[in-house]
């Protein structure tokens, strides 16, 4: 491997980190229901992030699109399930509000 | 065995391409059908129609799949589960199209969770968690109730997270291993010295396992989920979802890809314990009966995890064996639930009392439900629990074993107690005008005491295999 | 260094995602979003992945910034001084993430300066296409079969009556 690629390596990993933390802190923090997709979806792309990046670093691109594309395509499903609960709990509380679905005791 | 992920999609498509009003209404005794068969080709896997049927479209699709001892309990759980859930579903859920959904979805669930189980590599795993994750979802959602719909959305965000951190570590395994199946990434990481990134991965793989299955601390989805579900959904998810996408990922990666590090093991028995501990007390406070069941299964999978952490032959056969019963007999009772639910009209269990006259079926089921569970000779629960024990005080661990002991004692204590009342005493003013079920729904209940009424009294008998399966994995990870 | 183009790809990916999280106005949120996968397909292009650039191209800033996009505007529309009363609250909420987000990504960058990395493997598959179609094909079922989930949930959660 060479330095380039260990650097752009370091860097694309440590972005991912980072976007993995906005993407946490967005879903812990937030009150909106959609903003809570909206932070899964930052964390989707630290993780696609970090498998291409590992990818092209290894050599090994072939494995590594494939993964990246599937996971893609999964979380497409993921996020329009998740729209769907969410519209439907909009229906029914007319809010977006979390406090709403604090509703069973957990 | 590629045909257990086949046919039921094929099934599927066929159901929904046939679009008359027949098809949907017979399409309950379809997905019946396919349970057995898959059950059959499971217990009889010698037979001719076995060995023609399992790989009969194998050759057009190669898949990579295989089967061992451990895949081959959970396929058979898996069965009976599904074909319990598929009964259940059809007497309770009221509307047809929604009840035609739940058939194709528990269908397409039986076909990711027959291939969670089959598949040998990290990367495929996690595509088959998220198929049976967002299947169950969509399930939960079903009947689109503001109490489902909020359980749904939990169980997603937190499932979503730990997806997130188990792609995160295949990045980091990718990084090391060059290859994310399991047979390359154990013999890398056996042969190469241990980096950080690698144990990080480990790490993070394995705690994703735990959000899965629902241990402490990260619980928080499961009662809400649990109780909040439809009726034949909760079967589903109590039965076997959790333990597939949680347990059983847990027990895939450790036994035959991690390995059995001292640090794994430690977080195995430490987690376990927790969970035993909390979930058994905890059942203690509720009210809902669904949500006690749900605690409960929060401390059986705490038993199965910390059988997994001894690193023994022994533990890991405890481990499977407690796995089987729970599915079985935690099945029972929230096939039950849904029964007292639909006959009496509440779940609140203060307001239950003395349906043992009323329901006698359902009562002598529960109790034997109950009595598995709790862990009572000769019922198959004190079989895998008292393997569980025996595996602790074997590889010294003997706190642990005092403490599994406890829990059990508590949990048994509390067990009659409710028993007792629910069942059993007086009966309860709401409870006057209570009838038995129809036989609907008290075929899977019947069906599965028996199994675990057989499975005990057989178990002597049959001790030998159950050591032997396990002993075989135990040996792939040892070199 | 001759990858600080990507460098600023990444910060910018970062920046994005930002602003993304942080923007008062859902609607904002979702543009952050769609321009943080154009970004992040820039520099996937770089990384020698087309193909997997294109997807996150079309899929995550096409269809799910389309999909984030029908949810909010099924939502009540929020009147102009009802976002600007919300403003503070939710700022202040956030204001503390870009700096713990550079904080952060400032000490793993010294920290994992000396890292020794492994040795790449013999030069791997690089036909995407041949990995995908005949090396992965259980993920390819995996995925068929989630088409099939995704279509069932689709219409449970938007099609089916509503229940009363």
């Amino acid at each position: 491997m060479s330095g380039n690629e260990v650097g752009l390596l370091s860097a694309a990993g440590i972005i991912a980190v980072v976007l993995l933390f906005i993407g946490f802190y967005c879903i812990l923090v937030t009150r909106n229901l959609i903003r809570i997709l909206i932070g899964l979806e930052v964390l989707s792309k630290a993780i696609t992030l970090a498998i291409v990046a590992v990818g092209y670093a290894t050599h090994n691109v072939g494995l590594s699109q494939s993964l990246a594309i599937t996971v893609i395509i999964i979380e497409v499903f993921v996020v329009a399930v998740a729209a769907g609960i969410v519209i439907n709990l909009y229906r029914h509380h007319e809010s977006l509000d979390t406090k709403n679905i604090e509703n069973l005791k957990g | 065995m590629s045909s257990l992920l086949l046919m039921p999609f094929f099934l599927v498509a066929i159901l929904n391409l046939l679009n008359t009003g027949a098809v949907r209404r017979y399409a309950v005794v379809a997905g019946i059908a396919w349970s057995l068969v898959q059950l059959l080709w499971l217990l009889f896997p010698q037979s001719q129609f076995s060995l023609v049927g399992s790989d009969f479209l194998g050759r057009y699709f190669p898949l990579h799949l295989a089967t061992d001892g451990l895949s081959v309990v959970l396929l058979i759980s898996v069965g009976i589960v599904g074909l319990v859930t598929l009964i259940t579903g059809h007497q309770t859920i009221t509307d047809e199209k929604e009840r035609f959904i739940f058939i194709n979805l528990v269908l397409l669930t039986m076909a990711g969770l027959n291939g969670l189980v089959m598949v040998r590599d990290l990367f495929s795993l996690y595509v088959y968690i998220e198929v049976v994750a967002v299947a169950s979802f969509v399930l939960i959602s079903l009947e689109r109730e503001k109490d489902a719909l909020e359980g749904a959305f939990k169980y997603l965000v937190l499932s979503a997270s730990a997806s997130m951190l188990m792609l995160l570590s295949i990045a980091a395994i990718l990084l090391v291993c060059g290859s994310t199946s399991f047979d390359t990434v154990n013999s890398v990481l056996h042969t190469a010295p241990a980096s950080p990134i690698a144990t990080l991965a480990i790490a993070l793989f394995v705690g994703a396992a735990f959000i899965k299955g629902g241990l402490v601390p990260f619980h928080g989805w499961l009662p809400d989920a649990y109780s909040s579900a439809p009726a034949g959904v909760s079967v589903l998810l109590a039965g076997i979802v959790t333990k597939t996408a949680g347990v059983y990922t847990a027990m895939r990666i450790v036994a035959s890809v991690f390995g059995f590090t001292p640090m794994v093991k430690n977080i195995l028995l430490v987690v376990g314990t927790v969970s035993i501990l909390f979930g058994a007390l905890a059942a203690l406070n509720q009210k809902d009966f669904r949500r006690m069941l749900a605690y409960s299964s929060i401390s059986q999978m705490g038993y199965i995890i910390i059988a997994l952490g001894t690193g023994t032959a022994l533990g890991m056969a405890g481990a499977l064996f407690h796995l089987f019963n729970h599915a079985v007999s935690k099945s029972q009772l929230f096939v039950n639930a849904a029964t007292v639910e639909r006959q009496t009209g509440t779940r609140d269990m203060t307001s239950l009392g003395g349906l043992g006259g009323k329901m006698p079926v359902t009562a002598g089921t529960s109790v034997v439900a109950l009595l598995s569970i709790a862990g009572i000779p000769p019922l198959a629960g004190f079989w895998s629990k008292l393997i569980i024990i025996i595996a602790l005080w074997q590889s010294n661990h003997h706190n642990y074993a005092v403490i599994a002991v406890v829990a059990s004692a508590i949990t048994l204590g509390y067990f009659l107690l409710l028993q007792r009342r629910i069942f059993f005493g007086k009966v309860a003013p709401q409870c006057d005008a209570v009838k038995e079920a129809g036989a609907g729904l008290l075929v899977p209940a019947l069906l599965l005491s028996a199994i675990a009424i057989g499975l005990g009294v057989a178990f002597p008998f049959a001790v030998s295999w159950f050591v032997k399966v396990p002993q075989s994995i135990m040996n792939m990870v040892a070199q | 260094m001759h990858w600080s183009l990507d460098l600023v790809l990444l910060l910018v990916l970062a920046g994005s995602a930002l602003w993304a999280v942080m923007a008062t106005r859902l609607i904002f949120s979702a543009i952050g979003l769609a321009f943080a996968s154009a970004v992040l397909a820039v520099v996937m292009f770089r990384m020698a992945s087309p193909l997997a650039a294109v997807i996150e191209l079309s899929v995550c800033a096409g269809l799910i910034t389309a999909i984030f996009i029908s949810v909010i505007s099924l939502v009540k529309h929020e009147t102009r001084g009802e976002v600007e009363a919300r403003r503070g609250a939710h700022l202040r909420k956030y204001v503390v993430l870009p700096f713990l987000a550079a904080i952060l990504g400032i000490t793993l960058a010294l920290v994992t300066k000396r890292q020794a990395l492994p040795q790449p493997q013999a030069l791997g598959e690089t036909d995407v296409r041949n990995v995908f179609w005949h090396l992965r094909q259980a993920d390819l079922l995996g995925q068929i079969i989630m088409l099939l989930v995704g279509a069932f949930g689709i219409v449970v959660l938007f099609k089916l009556r509503r229940k009363t």
